[in-house]
Parts: structure tokens; C-alpha cells; sequence
């Protein structure tokens, strides 16, 4: 599904993907784990398309397409949702005509007609119940005002209304307390299916214990220095980033 | 005469025409209209037109509108048609009482559908001024003279008709009045239109007015409005400025409340070629509120400056101000708030917010806010922006699917909702949006409704 | 005892502390302004030709031009003809050694805090003391020589660095700038003259203290200060002046040149005589200062603490001309009595990538009138410009006035420019809040406009950080009743 080879990129002028390579087939949840700085964020944020970063080499397809050649909406299109670590507040933009505008672009690049409003309000209605939103904010603006908890279960609100069929996870356990962990994690697993997958980026294993990993892998220093099986965060969680720094400077 | 003609020949002219058709612009006229004007023109002397820089004309120059030539009607014209047949109101679906104003002028045939209930007294200034003298001579040009400004002295000393509103104490106004001010002509033309309107005590009213051209030529519309607010009334002005881009307008808007009253006004302009719009509000009694918005989406060498002074002059008084533009092309776009709290005028709270969008490496903008206060329990702000579409919020669109363009005028559309949202009549935000959304597309045209397509 | 405890012990006295006169003999010059004045001026500094060339033609521009009358200020009508433009401590050469220093003198720098003896100094600072018209003293000269660095009078660079100062003054604050930067061009007595050569790294603070002492004169001093490539300098001034019934004028000009990746830091607590409680006497303080952010990455701070003057006119600028330079402007202004103020700051982005910051806080009490006025202004070719302002104002009092009036000028699209203002009383749950645990409401709102200033007394050196937060507190002395 998604084939990375040798990733380089960066922002002004400093690199820091150093030639990431990475493979992800339908079905898998990839954990990719690592310190601060690693580089965690800018591979979630080159992969959606930020323009903030440029690819200086190597090459990601997705689905057998150059990835690294389509406009972050085709990315989008194609199948690939990030999960920000930060969502951005859109004030004025009502969630449901943002939700609408997104499913209808969707639609239409598959080449199927927009949904009409009474069908598009009942999926609406469907997926608030994956992640247990509030209707009040689906009333509201895009984040306007939401609190950190409620700003992840509206990305993972929208995941659920476009159905991706690879999800990036970017820190989505950052600042939530146990329950919104919880209620996060159980959407994300209700999604899964054997034609789709997800990459979990995060810091600390919490999250793992709920987002079962077949992968991980650990980013450091922009590059991927190990990769093994779930017991691998075990390993992290249990002897701290330190043990990694130490075992690449041998 | 040149276009290069300077403000102060310029002056001399004006000056020079009133005087050779005082007569003319007298006649007619009772002592309570005319008896201002030999002082106001002496004013005008006095002030000139203000040149670029000073300081409330610091990013506008007046003489854009001012140094053309222009005609000059002292009479009103036969009209051989009914107005409303030539223009269909861009808007619609909005049921209101519709009044249309020919070149300033008021005439009758053109309203005798408006159906306006027989408690309001709508009717032209002229008329009003016999007809309703003691209530016109309490409140005509009592507030303009309070702020001598140049483009209202002018005015006072040719202004000759306009519009009229009075709503008794206690009515209160089911449907807005819609007062559509027309411009045309076959040679360009200057208009003073001169309007009243006073909002009696615990009165509810509406009132839209939209300034439409209907041909191409230069016209300079120098309008000032008085409006008069009685205790506890609730007032709302909507003006949608839209007249084809060589033309210049000059509005100034004069609001003075009284106690616990409240009034809302909003400007939206669409086109204009050169559009200056004063507005001064002046809170005289406790309790007042006031809230003054505007939005501007302007493009090729428009020029929108808007200049607001709201006066607290006692305690416990509200403003809220909210100006946005946004800018494409060559335009430029300037804004003057001015706040004033004056000694005494303790717990006040004045909230003022300009932010400002340039699209295009040449649209430029200039923003000065102003907050003078004198007195020290008080709630106060001001935010000024300059910038762009925010890429990260446009980045986040894209990534759920949707295109770059349609991202874009998602957010110059929602930028531009925060100050659709606070309009007071349900219809009437849903047709602003509407208007907004086709004028960012390009998909409004200037005479929009206009049979005549005369461009 | 705590930083906090100590000033709150100091405050106890509410008059204006720096207002004592010495008794030195000085020799001054006949009232009045004509070329002839000018003349004298030059002479009596023994300075070259081009140097009264430069005042000349000053002079003749500043007949021509009319006094600035666009600021929110009530500025009594001045009487050019009644100033002393030339006043100096007798015994007028420089000091070799300190035994030669009247003793007097010395006395008056020790009462200011500023003990011109090395060994009694605070460590690290620099100093040029100017009396009036002449600089007197000019410490640590070898230890910074030895870097290279020169720090001196205006006089003396005059006439051992005639090449820099010709090369650089007027070339930031032009001398037909404004009324008062000509006004100071042509009479302009002495003042501080710094350059910093390339690649170095100042070791100490170098700092001017401005102290006017003869009655009837006026002060008009400039510093020219030129940070070379990749050099960094921190400077500051301070000025205090005695009691008088009548007003005196102060006229100053600042220039700052910074060089490829120079940086420099600018600090000011100014403290003239601000009249007494009723309006009376004080300075006029109406000063030009200016950076030029010459070269490429280069850096210019300002950071100021008003609390003097009886009228403040002054607005220290930069200009953004080299790509990615940064320019800062912190400054707390506090307006007591019959003080006024209108000051801030003027941003000029041209380079690409410039940054600005502005941070103001007004603080306004008594029956003053304190206004914040800036500019912040992004030219055609200011890619990728950023600025935040921020003007905040604290009202002590229903008898004063705060007020705002910036100005932003943007015409590169590419710019974000952002502007922030609020005005608001000192709070009266706050004040409670204190008196309930026992502090007397005169420290509470010591305290409270000390935190609502700290974000700009955290920019200043430390050795005058204290000072200033003391400064703020005796200023407000007597505001609240």
C-alpha cells in the first residue's frame, strides 16, 4: 500500500529525514516510535503534502502512485488521512460544511455524485457514534474552541466520515487523559479492517496498549534505527530512549 | 479642466458654484434647511479638501473624487419611468418596504408601492422639512455640525433632498425599509443627498439602503446621514455599497443614541471605485450600545477607506466595532478607528478588532486604530492584522480532500462570516453570504441587476 | 530580605530624589540663538571646519521648518531666544586623573549612584558622565582600548576619529530629520561616541549618565554608537536633573549603526525632573533616536523605563535594512502629576525576513496623559516581514488619559503583521487580594504595575533592573488616595 525508499527531506535547508524506508501493507497498524526530535512529525507532515517541508530524495508511492508528486487534497482523495497532533482552528467554518465539502470532493473524485443532504446528515449521525462526539460539536467551527480531548475525537470524527485507507496517527494520545485515550483508541479500532491501515505515531507506549501494533519501528534522528514486533515498545517503554542512542553510536 | 487639478482650485470652484446658484439652491426651501448654509460653505473655506496625509485622510486622497469633472443638478429631473422597472435589487427574496432615491433626489411615483405602514413617515427631506418643521429643525444637521468635517459641510451647503424616516415612539417595524439610492445620467455627475432619520422612543426599525450606478459615468455621491436614536429604541443600518469602479463615493454616517438604546450598523462594500465612509457614533446617554461593522472585497485599483469615531461620552456604555477587508488586485484599503472615552465615562467597554487579508503582492493596506481615554474603569481593546490566508488552516482542508481554490475561498468566505454573522435580520445574513461568496467567485458583477449591462 | 522587601523599604520618600543642585561654578554662554552662537559653540570645542559646516547648514534648515505639532501633547510655547545653549563645569578639560576632579562634582555623580572611581564602581559598566554641555569623565577607556574599542566623548572622537564620525553621524537621523534632530544638530554640545571593530564581543555594559545642573540651559547631546561586523555591544543612559520652577529643554539625538550580524542592545531609564505635583518646572524631553539595522542578520534592542519629563516626545526607531535583521522596542512609560508622554516606536521593514517586536506599557496616574504612537511599516520589497505589537495601558485614577494610536502600513502581501491593545484599571480584586494578606494598598499597586511591567524590566541589564523597578514605584507615589 504504501512504499517508502530512502526518504531525505527537511526545512530550510536543515535535513532531517536522512532516508527513511518503511513498507506498509493493507491490514497492518505500523507503530513508529521515537525521542523528541527524531522526526516523527515531519514524516506524517511530508507525507500529507505540508509544503512547509521539501523532499530532497528518495521516493513514497501510495497504492502504486507517486505519492511525493500529488497535491496534499489528491493525497486525501487517494486514501491517506493525517491525524494532526495539533488541529488548527478554523473559525467560521461550521464542521458540517467542512465535513460536507470534504465527503462531496471525495465523491467526486471517485466519480460518484454528491450525497444528498438527508443521507449526508444520517452518516453524520453514524459516525459521531464511532467516537462518541458530542453533537455539539459538530454545530460548532472547525475546532473553534474545543478542548485538547475534543480536538482528537473531531479527527477521528473525520476519519471516520472519509473512510481513509491509510491512517496516520500523529501523537494522537498527546494531552488526553485516559478516557479520551480510550475513546480515541475504540474508534480507531472500529474503523480497522483487513483493506486499510494505520501508522500510530507516538512518544510513549500508553497508546500501544490499546492500538494493538503488528510493527514498530523507532525513528531516531531521522532515521528508522530498529524494527521489530509489539514487544519492541515493551522493550523502549522498559529501558527509555537512552538504550536506543546508545546502541546507534555503537 | 485637468485632472491634475489641486484641492485648493478645486475648493475655489466649489465655492464659486455655490455662490453663482444660491438662488437656485435656496428656492423652494424653508429658513430651517437654508439657514446653515452660508456658514457651512464658509467652513468649507476654511477647511478645504483635506489633502492626503493629514491625519484622518492620511492614506486617502480625497482628490481622486474630487478632482474630476463633474455636472451639477440644482433641480430635480423629470423622470419619465418608474425606477423600480430599471433596477432589480441583487437581493432576493428579501421582502422589505422599498424606497428608491434617483441621483439624491426623492420622488413620489417612484414610491407609492413601498406599502409602508401609515404610522411611518417616509417622505423626501425636502418635504419633511415643511411638512414635519419642528421635528427637522430639532435634529437636522445637529450632529454633522457637532463634527465639522469638510465632505459634510460641503454637503450641508448644497444638499437640497434625501431621504426622510420617522418612527414614532413605540412602533416597532415588522419588515425592513429598503432604501435603494440610484445614480445615472448621461454626463457625470456630483450628488449631496441629505438624509434623516429618527428613531422615536422604545421604536424597533431596519433599514437597508444599497447605492447602485446604472451607467458609466463619474459620478461622486457626497451623502451624510443623520440619525437620530431615542431612549430604549433598537436601530439597525445596513448599507451595501455597490456602484461601478470609476465611481467615488463619500458617506458619512452620523448616529447619535440616546439612552439604552441600541444600534447596529454594517457596511458592506462590493464595488466602488473610491469609497470613503465616515462613521461617527456618538453614545450621549448611559446604557447605550452600539455596534459598528464593516466589510470590504475590493480588487483592481479600488480604494476603501473607512473611518469610525465612536464618542462614549457617559458611564456604562457598549461599542463593538469589527472591520475586515479583504484585498485583491491593486487595491488598497485603509481604516481610522477612532475611540474616545471621555472623563467620567467610567465602565465602558469599547471593543474595536481590524483584520485584514492581501491577496496579491500589490494590494496594500493601512491601519490605524486610535484609543483615547480618559477615564480609568474601563474595558478597552484593539487588534489590528495584516496578513494572508492562513496556509496552515488551508494545508488542513486540503488534507481532508478538498481542492486548493475551493480551500481557499472557504476561508476568505469565513473570514469574512464574522462580520455577516452579527447582521440582525435572519434573511438578510444568508443573502450577505450569498452576495460575498459570488462577489470573492467574481460571479457579481457591478450592475448586477441592471437591465441597462451598460458595461 | 528579599529584592521585593528591600525597594519597598526604600520607598518612602515621594519626592523626586535626583533633584538637588551642585554647587559647581560653570562657565556658560549668553542666552539666545543665531549663527553667531553656533559659531561659538564650534570654537570653544576647537572643532575642524566640516564640523561647523555641518551645524550651519542645520541651523539654516531648522529656521525653515515649524515645530511638530501632530503628537498628543500641550507643549507651551518654547522661546528659542531664552536658552543657554553652552554650559560646562569649570575647569573644563578633561580629567587625567581623578585627583584633578573637583570634588564637587564627583560628589554629585556619588549621590546620583554613579561614583566615577573605577575601584567603587559597579563592575563591568563603562561610564561617560555628562554634565550639561561636556562630557567630564569617561571610565574603563583602557581596559575596552585594549579591544579596540572606542568609547569617548562626541568631543574627543571629533577630534581623534574624525573619519568615523564623519563617515556616520547624520547618516541615521539626517539633520533635517525633524525640528528638534536639526535644533540638536547645530547646537549639539557634547555626548557619547562608541565603536565596537569587528568580531568583537563588548566585555562590559557601557552606559552614558546625562545630569543637567546650571539653571536656564538647555541639554542637546548625541551618541553615535557603530557596532562593526559581528560585534555586540549593550548600552545604556540614564538622566536625571534638579528641581526648578522653570522648564528646560532637552533635545537629543541617538544613532545607531549595526553591521552584519551585529547586535545591539540600547537600554534607557531616563528620569528628568518631571515638575512637581502641580505642573510645575520639568523637563522637555523631545529626543530622536534611531538604529540602522545595516547589514545582513544584525540586531538592534531597545529598551526604555520613562518615568521623568515633564513632557515626553520620543519615538526610538529602527531601521530594518539588512535581510533577516531583528529589531526590538520594550518600553514602559509612566506618566504621574501633570506628566505627558507620547512615545513608542517606528518599525521600517525594507530587508527580507525582518522581524519586529514591540512591547509597550503605559502606565498612566494623576492628571497625566501617556499615549503609546506607533508605526510599523512594511515597504514593497520586506518579503516575508513578520511584526507583533502589543500596547498595553494601566489607568491609576479617573483623572488621567491613556492612549493609542498605532499605525500600520503594509504593502507586501507576503508580511504578517499583527496588533494587540488593551486598556484597562488596575484591578480591584487584585488590590483586595493584597490587602487581605496584609499589604498596604500603596505596595500592592507597587507590586501589581511591577508585574504588569516585568516582561520589559526583564530586557534591561540586571545592575539596572532593580533600579528600575524602584524608579516605577516612587514615580507612582502618591497616585492613589
Amino acid at each position: 500500500m504504501l512504499h517508502i525508499k530512502n526518504l531525505k527531506a527537511g526545512v530550510d535547508g536543515k535535513e532531517i529525514l536522512k532516508g527513511i524506508n518503511l513498507e506498509v501493507k493493507p491490514g497492518e497498524v505500523h507503530a513508529i516510535m521515537g525521542p523528541n526530535g527524531s522526526g516523527k512529525s515531519t514524516l506524517s507532515a511530508v507525507l500529507a503534502g505540508n509544503g512547509r517541508f521539501t523532499v530532497t530524495d528518495g521516493e513514497a508511492t501510495f497504492n502504486g502512485k507517486n505519492l511525493l508528486e500529488m497535491a496534499p487534497e489528491d493525497r486525501a482523495r487517494e486514501g491517506l488521512f493525517l491525524s494532526f497532533q495539533y488541529p488548527v482552528e478554523i473559525p467560521g467554518v461550521s464542521m458540517v460544511n467542512f465535513m460536507k465539502t470534504a465527503v462531496n470532493e471525495h465523491r467526486k473524485y471517485q466519480g460518484l455524485e454528491p450525497m444528498s443532504a438527508g443521507d449526508f446528515l444520517k452518516m453524520l449521525r453514524d459516525k459521531k457514534q464511532v467516537v462518541e462526539i458530542d453533537d455539539r460539536l459538530t454545530s460548532r467551527s472547525v475546532n473553534e474552541g474545543f478542548s485538547g480531548g475534543e480536538k482528537k475525537k473531531n479527527e477521528i470524527f473525520q476519519m471516520a466520515m472519509l473512510e481513509p485507507k491509510l491512517s496516520i496517527l500523529d501523537e494522537t494520545d498527546s494531552g488526553l487523559d485516559i478516557d479520551a485515550l480510550r475513546i480515541v483508541a475504540n474508534g480507531v479500532n472500529k474503523l480497522k479492517n483487513a483493506n486499510n491501515a494505520t501508522i500510530v505515531i507516538t512518544h510513549y507506549q500508553r497508546l500501544l496498549d490499546y492500538i494493538v501494533p503488528d510493527v514498530v519501528h523507532i525513528l531516531y534522528n531521522g532515521l528508522i534505527v530498529k524494527t521489530g514486533g509489539k514487544e519492541l515498545a515493551l522493550e523502549l517503554e522498559a529501558k527509555g530512549y537512552d538504550w536506543i542512542k546508545e546502541a546507534v553510536k555503537v | 479642466m485637468s485632472e491634475s487639478i489641486d484641492s485648493n482650485t478645486m475648493k475655489y470652484k466649489l465655492i464659486n458654484l455655490y455662490q453663482q446658484n444660491r438662488a437656485s439652491i435656496l428656492e423652494g426651501l424653508p429658513e430651517n434647511m437654508n439657514r446653515y448654509r452660508d456658514a457651512a460653505i464658509r467652513d468649507f473655506d476654511r477647511m478645504g479638501i483635506p489633502e492626503k496625509g493629514e491625519e484622518k485622510y492620511k492614506y486617502t486622497d480625497l482628490m481622486w473624487a474630487f478632482g474630476k469633472t463633474y455636472g451639477y443638478a440644482f433641480k430635480a429631473h423629470t423622470i419619465n419611468v418608474d425606477s423600480s422597472t430599471l433596477f432589480q435589487c441583487a437581493v432576493p427574496d428579501l421582502d422589505t418596504h422599498t424606497l428608491i432615491l434617483e441621483n439624491g433626489w426623492f420622488y413620489e411615483r417612484n414610491n407609492e408601492h413601498a406599502a409602508l405602514p401609515k404610522e411611518i413617515v417616509a417622505c423626501s427631506i425636502r418635504e419633511a422639512s415643511v411638512t414635519h418643521a419642528e421635528l427637522f429643525a430639532k435634529h437636522y444637521n445637529q450632529q454633522a455640525q457637532e463634527h465639522p468635517e469638510s465632505v459634510s459641510v460641503f454637503n450641508t451647503a448644497f444638499a437640497q433632498d434625501g431621504m426622510f424616516l420617522y418612527i414614532p415612539d413605540g412602533f416597532v417595524m415588522g419588515k425592513p425599509i429598503q432604501i435603494i439610492n440610484l445614480l445615472r445620467g448621461n454626463n457625470p455627475l456630483l450628488v449631496n443627498q441629505r438624509n434623516l432619520i429618527v428613531a422615536g422612543k422604545n421604536s424597533q426599525a431596519k433599514v437597508i439602503v444599497c447605492d447602485h450606478t446604472l451607467s458609466h459615468q463619474n459620478f461622486l455621491s457626497n451623502t451624510v446621514t443623520e440619525v437620530f436614536v431615542d431612549e430604549q429604541a433598537v436601530f439597525d443600518y445596513y448599507n451595501i455599497q455597490n456602484q461601478h469602479n470609476q465611481s467615488s463615493q463619500v458617506a458619512s454616517l452620523y448616529i447619535y443614541q440616546k439612552k439604552g438604546s441600541n444600534t447596529l450598523t454594517n457596511t458592506l462594500t462590493l464595488h466602488g471605485g473610491f469609497v470613503r465612509n465616515n462613521v461617527f457614533v456618538k453614545l450621549a446617554e448611559e446604557h447605550a450600545e452600539a455596534h459598528v461593522y464593516g466589510l470590504s472585497l475590493i480588487d483592481g485599483k479600488q480604494h476603501v477607506d473607512n473611518y469610525t469615531f465612536i464618542d462614549h461620552a457617559v458611564p456604562n456604555c457598549l461599542s463593538n466595532e469589527m472591520y475586515k477587508n479583504i484585498l485583491d488586485d491593486d487595491a488598497t484599503g485603509a481604516f481610522n478607528g477612532r475611540i474616545l472615552v471621555r472623563k467620567d465615562a467610567q465602565k465602558t467597554r469599547a471593543y474595536q478588532s481590524n483584520k485584514n487579508i492581501c491577496l496579491t503582492p500589490t494590494a496594500r493596506f493601512f491601519t490605524k486604530p486610535q484609543l483615547e481615554i480618559y477615564a480609568d474603569d474601563v474595558k478597552c481593546s484593539h487588534g489590528a492584522t495584516v496578513g494572508q490566508i492562513n496556509e496552515e488552516a488551508q494545508f488542513y482542508l486540503q488534507s481532508r480532500g478538498i481542492g486548493g481554490r475551493e480551500a481557499r475561498m472557504m476561508l476568505m468566505y469565513a473570514f469574512a462570516y464574522e462580520v455577516i454573522r452579527n447582521i440582525r435580520v435572519p434573511v438578510l445574513v444568508e443573502r450577505y453570504g450569498e452576495l460575498v461568496e459570488r462577489r470573492l467567485r467574481g460571479e457579481l458583477s457591478r450592475c448586477e441587476g441592471c437591465f441597462v449591462h451598460c458595461n | 530580605m528579599s529584592d521585593q522587601d528591600t525597594i519597598l523599604n526604600d520607598v518612602t520618600q515621594s519626592e523626586y530624589k535626583y533633584g538637588f543642585v551642585s554647587a559647581i561654578e560653570s562657565e556658560t554662554i549668553p542666552k539666545g540663538l543665531n549663527e553667531g552662537v553656533i559659531r561659538l559653540i564650534s570654537a570653544k570645542k576647537n572643532e575642524p571646519d566640516w564640523m561647523l559646516e555641518f551645524r550651519l547648514t542645520a541651523y539654516r534648515n531648522w529656521l525653515k521648518m515649524k515645530m511638530p505639532e501632530w503628537a498628543h501633547l500641550k507643549i507651551p510655547e518654547i522661546n528659542y531666544q531664552d536658552i543657554i545653549y553652552y554650559a560646562a563645569p569649570k575647569q573644563q578639560a578633561k580629567y587625567e586623573s581623578l585627583d584633578q576632579v573637583d570634588p564637587e562634582l564627583l560628589e554629585t555623580f556619588n549621590k546620583l549612584g554613579i561614583p566615577l572611581d573605577e575601584q567603587k564602581m559597579l563592575s563591568g559598566v563603562a561610564v561617560d558622565a555628562v554634565m550639561d554641555s561636556v562630557s567630564v569623565k569617561t571610565t574603563f577607556r583602557d581596559t575596552l582600548a585594549e579591544k579596540g574599542i572606542i568609547f569617548c566623548s562626541f568631543s574627543e572622537a571629533v577630534q581623534e576619529h574624525p573619519d568615523l564620525v564623519r563617515e556616520y553621524m547624520g547618516s541615521v537621523v539626517p539633520p533635517t530629520d525633524n525640528y528638534f534632530a536639526a535644533l540638536n544638530s547645530a547646537v549639539f554640545s557634547d555626548g557619547s561616541f562608541c565603536y565596537i571593530p569587528k568580531g568583537v564581543r563588548c566585555p562590559m555594559e557601557l552606559s552614558t549618565y546625562f545630569r543637567i545642573n546650571a539653571a536656564n540651559t538647555g541639554q542637546f547631546e548625541r551618541t553615535l554608537l557603530v557596532a562593526d561586523d559581528d560585534s555586540y555591544v549593550s548600552y545604556l543612559e540614564g538622566c536625571t536633573a534638579p528641581m526648578r520652577d522653570e522648564n528646560q529643554l532637552h533635545a537629543a539625538i541617538v544613532e545607531i549603526v549595526a553591521k552584519t550580524n551585529a547586535q545591539v542592545k540600547y537600554s534607557t531609564v531616563q528620569n528628568w525632573y518631571p515638575g512637581d505635583k502641580n505642573g510645575k518646572g520639568g523637563i522637555y524631553n523631545f529626543v530622536t533616536k534611531r538604529g540602522l539595522c545595516q547589514g545582513k542578520g544584525s540586531k538592534i534592542s531597545w529598551s526604555q523605563v520613562e518615568t521623568g519629563s515633564a513632557i515626553t516626545w520620543k519615538y526610538p526607531s529602527t531601521i530594518l535594512l539588512g535581510d533577516n535583521s531583528v529589531s526590538e522596542f520594550y518600553s514602559v512609560a509612566v506618566t504621574n502629576h501633570h506628566q505627558q508622554a507620547d512615545t513608542g516606536t517606528k518599525m521600517i521593514h525594507i530587508g527580507k525576513n525582518t522581524k519586529s517586536t514591540i512591547v509597550s506599557k503605559g502606565i498612566s496616574a494623576g492628571q497625566s496623559n501617556n499615549s503609546y504612537r506607533g508605526l510599523v511599516k512594511i515597504s514593497k520589497r520586506a518579503e516575508g516581514a513578520r511584526n507583533f505589537s502589543q500596547c498595553d495601558s494601566l489607568l491609576l485614577g479617573d483623572k488621567c488619559g491613556a492612549h493609542t494610536f498605532p499605525y500600520i502600513e503594509c504593502e507586501n502581501n507576503s508580511a504578517i503583521l499583527e496588533h494587540e491593545a488593551t486598556t484597562s484599571k488596575i484591578g480591584e480584586d487584585q488590590i483586595f487580594y493584597c490587602n487581605q494578606r496584609g499589604i498596604s494598598t500603596e505596595d500592592a499597586i507597587g507590586m501589581i504595575v511591577n508585574g504588569y511591567a516585568k516582561q520589559v524590566l526583564n530586557t534591561l541589564p540586571m545592575e539596572f533592573a532593580v533600579e528600575a523597578q524602584k524608579l516605577l514605584q516612587i514615580s507612582l507615589e502618591g497616585s492613589v488616595g
